[in-house]
């Protein structure tokens, strides 16, 4: 038995004991023992459920108006057992509505993240990919979507567009190109200087190879947890939009925001109007940054091994 | 070796310099020649910053475009590697001319699985693909003794020993049995028995293959075991080469006998004092005006200072200095016998 026999088979001892496999699979392994993500993984469970599941979980439609004739301005029922979360100024369900809100909250933040995710992802990877000029083109123009603030730039948008739920995706979505845009072509700037890179080169790999095979897939960590962040800012945005009138065009439709909004002026007769949305608001956009928050950290290359 | 086998790369006049804006040019590499013979085994050795590893960069096309003015001839078969154009550069890298890193651990990607690494290569070079290239690459890691191979090929670099890992880029890079592969120094990551088994995994494949090995190192002992003949650089000059058994039985320059004589040995008398060669990598003068050796040596005479040393080839050894050792003034071999009484740093001997 030669010395790199017996070299090679302590090692694979030694290795076997090892656990793990891609990046992935550890991240997971980690997270599922970290009890504020698993938190994150329930409270996003939930809203996800909530949502999908609206038109078994709500007693009424959200336009519905059980309570009608009964309302005043003044008297607002609040919770009871046959209606969990109280009426509204116009007699509706509350609960249904907040039910019902979820899907809107869940749309408008998956859709805004995939559109502005994947242009900003893409604006990103050709920035870091070519360098250059390409870089400089694309990158000036991120600094000029980023010198508008957010929230303007959203409100401009679904303004020009009228008051309607795609003008507040597409709105979102804008908010959120610039940050990813800059993210994938940072990480991929730094990922180009790797010594794999240069070890890849020196096999002959082509550039498109080292740029799709080795560096997108080093560098997209940190945007998974970006990503999981976005949503939960997403979702505080849309309830920002609509709050301001921004949202969908016809009131029936429930949303966290525009409920906050309409109930400002019963606050002090019928509290549990303002308390029943925003808390819905607050678990859904608290569940993906916590699990946000974890997930950076199981990702971190630093934490690895 | 013989001068008989065929000149397989060339290199002429090679210098390397680094220009960055507001800042004072750096010239890496400053007119290396050295070539290599088919099957030959050369090694490069010096101090850090010596040019070693811009050498080989500079042969492998892998500076970068920018910053960086490479001048001179690097002559592999027909071709001028520094002239040729970029797709057919990439063409002979992995394929004619290969190369091993340092450091293993950084030079695989850490989220991609070994085998799809290794059938990369055979892809681009070998135009292999599907189930014969996940056999060939499982075949490739066994040849460089990595057991159980076909499993090793969903395993991640982490998963990997340094060892192993290197093992697994040397596979790599002799995927398409290269005429040349260039080793910038395999085993320094390493532990020191796992040195010795990478060393001699290298030497048993590039006999086996007739693939001629440019063994890049600061480690004489690495050049004692492997080498047919050797360059020493510094600062980025060749200052001696010679054969093997001659360097090291007779060397000439005092940085050579400083480099030989600074290896710790452990037949030495307990608390003797390790020789180091005084000064620092950093200590050189410009090339153009003087020995650039000349601060740190301590066979200096007026005339290292001055003018240029000029390069004087006898027989298969040249030299680059006006006042080499004599013949057996550096210890024959310092692994055996200590070396003469060292003279004193940084004096100026008298002519």
């Amino acid at each position: 038995m030669s010395l790199a026999e017996i070299e090679a088979e302590t090692e694979s001892k030694r290795v076997g004991e090892e656990t793990g496999g891609s990046l992935g699979r550890e991240a997971w392994k980690r997270l599922r023992r970290d009890p504020v993500a698993i938190i994150g993984f329930v409270l996003i469970a939930f809203f996800v459920l909530v949502a999908l599941f609206a038109p078994l979980l709500a007693p009424y439609a959200p336009d519905a108006q059980p309570g009608a004739g009964t309302i005043t301005p003044t008297n607002i029922p609040g919770p009871s057992a046959e209606h969990w979360f109280g009426l509204d100024e116009l007699g509706r369900d509350e609960f249904s509505r907040v039910v019902y809100g979820a899907r809107q909250s869940l749309l408008v933040g998956v859709v805004s993240l995939i559109l502005g995710m994947s242009l900003g992802l893409l604006m990103g990877f050709l920035a870091g990919a070519f360098g250059g000029k390409v870089d400089t083109v694309v990158m000036r123009l991120v600094d000029v979507m980023l010198a508008i603030p957010g929230l303007l730039l959203a409100i401009a948008i679904a303004a020009v567009m009228g008051p309607s739920l795609l003008s507040v995706m597409i709105a979102i979505a804008a908010i959120n190109v610039p940050i990813f845009a800059r993210l994938l072509r940072g990480q991929m700037l730094a990922q180009r200087e790797a010594d794999y890179v240069l070890a890849a080169q020196s096999l002959g790999v082509r550039r498109r190879s080292i740029m799709l095979g080795h560096v997108l897939p080093n560098s997209v960590s940190p945007v998974i947890v970006q990503g999981t962040l976005t949503l939960a800012t997403a979702i505080i945005e849309a309830a920002a939009l609509s709050f301001l009138g921004l949202g969908s065009a016809d009131p029936g439709v429930p949303e966290w925001g525009r409920m906050l909004a309409s109930t400002q002026r019963y606050l002090a007769s019928a509290p549990h109007l303002a308390f029943f949305p925003g808390t819905a608001i607050v678990i859904a956009a608290l569940g993906f940054t916590l699990l946000g928050e974890r997930l950076r950290e199981a990702l971190d290359p630093k934490y690895r091994r | 070796m013989t001068a008989a086998t065929a000149l397989l790369l060339d290199v002429r006049d090679l210098s390397v310099t680094f220009t960055r804006r507001d800042r004072r040019d750096v010239r890496a590499v400053d007119g290396v020649s050295f070539d290599v013979r088919q099957g030959e085994t050369v090694g490069l050795v010096g101090e850090s910053g010596s040019g070693k590893s811009v050498t080989a960069l500079a042969v492998m096309g892998l500076l970068p475009d920018r910053g960086v003015l490479v001048d001179g001839q690097v002559h592999f078969d027909d071709d001028d590697l520094l002239t040729l154009p970029r797709d057919r550069m990439r063409d002979i890298r992995g394929r004619d001319i290969a190369m091993v890193f340092q450091d293993p651990m950084s030079s695989l990607n850490p989220v991609v699985p070994i085998g799809v690494q290794v059938t990369e290569v055979l892809v681009r070079h070998r135009d292999m693909h599907g189930e014969a290239a996940r056999e060939e690459a499982a075949e490739l890691l066994r040849r460089v003794g990595i057991p159980d191979p076909v499993r090793r090929l969903k395993d991640y670099p982490h998963q990997l020993s340094g060892g192993m890992r290197q093992r697994a880029l040397i596979s790599m890079a002799l995927a398409c049995r290269p005429r040349l592969l260039i080793a910038d120094e395999p085993t320094t990551a390493l532990d020191v028995t796992i040195q010795a088994q990478i060393l001699e995994l290298l030497k048993e494949l590039v006999s086996d293959s007739g693939t001629a090995l440019v063994l890049i190192t600061h480690d004489l002992g690495v050049v004692a075991g492997l080498c047919d003949t050797v360059h020493v650089m510094y600062s980025g000059r060749v200052v001696e080469s010679a054969p093997r058994r001659e360097l090291f039985a007779d060397p000439r320059h005092p940085y050579t006998g400083g480099l030989l004589g600074s290896v710790p040995r452990l037949d030495s008398p307990r608390g003797e004092p390790l020789r180091p060669i005084p000064g620092s990598p950093t200590d050189t003068l410009p090339w153009a005006e003087a020995c650039a050796f000349a601060p740190r040596c301590a066979h200096r005479i007026g005339a290292c200072t001055g003018q240029p040393p000029p390069l004087e080839v006898t027989g298969d050894r040249s030299l680059r200095c006006v006042n080499p050792l004599a013949e057996g003034e550096a210890s024959p071999n310092p692994a055996v016998a200590p070396p003469a009484s060292v003279p004193p740093a940084l004096e100026e001997e008298p002519t």
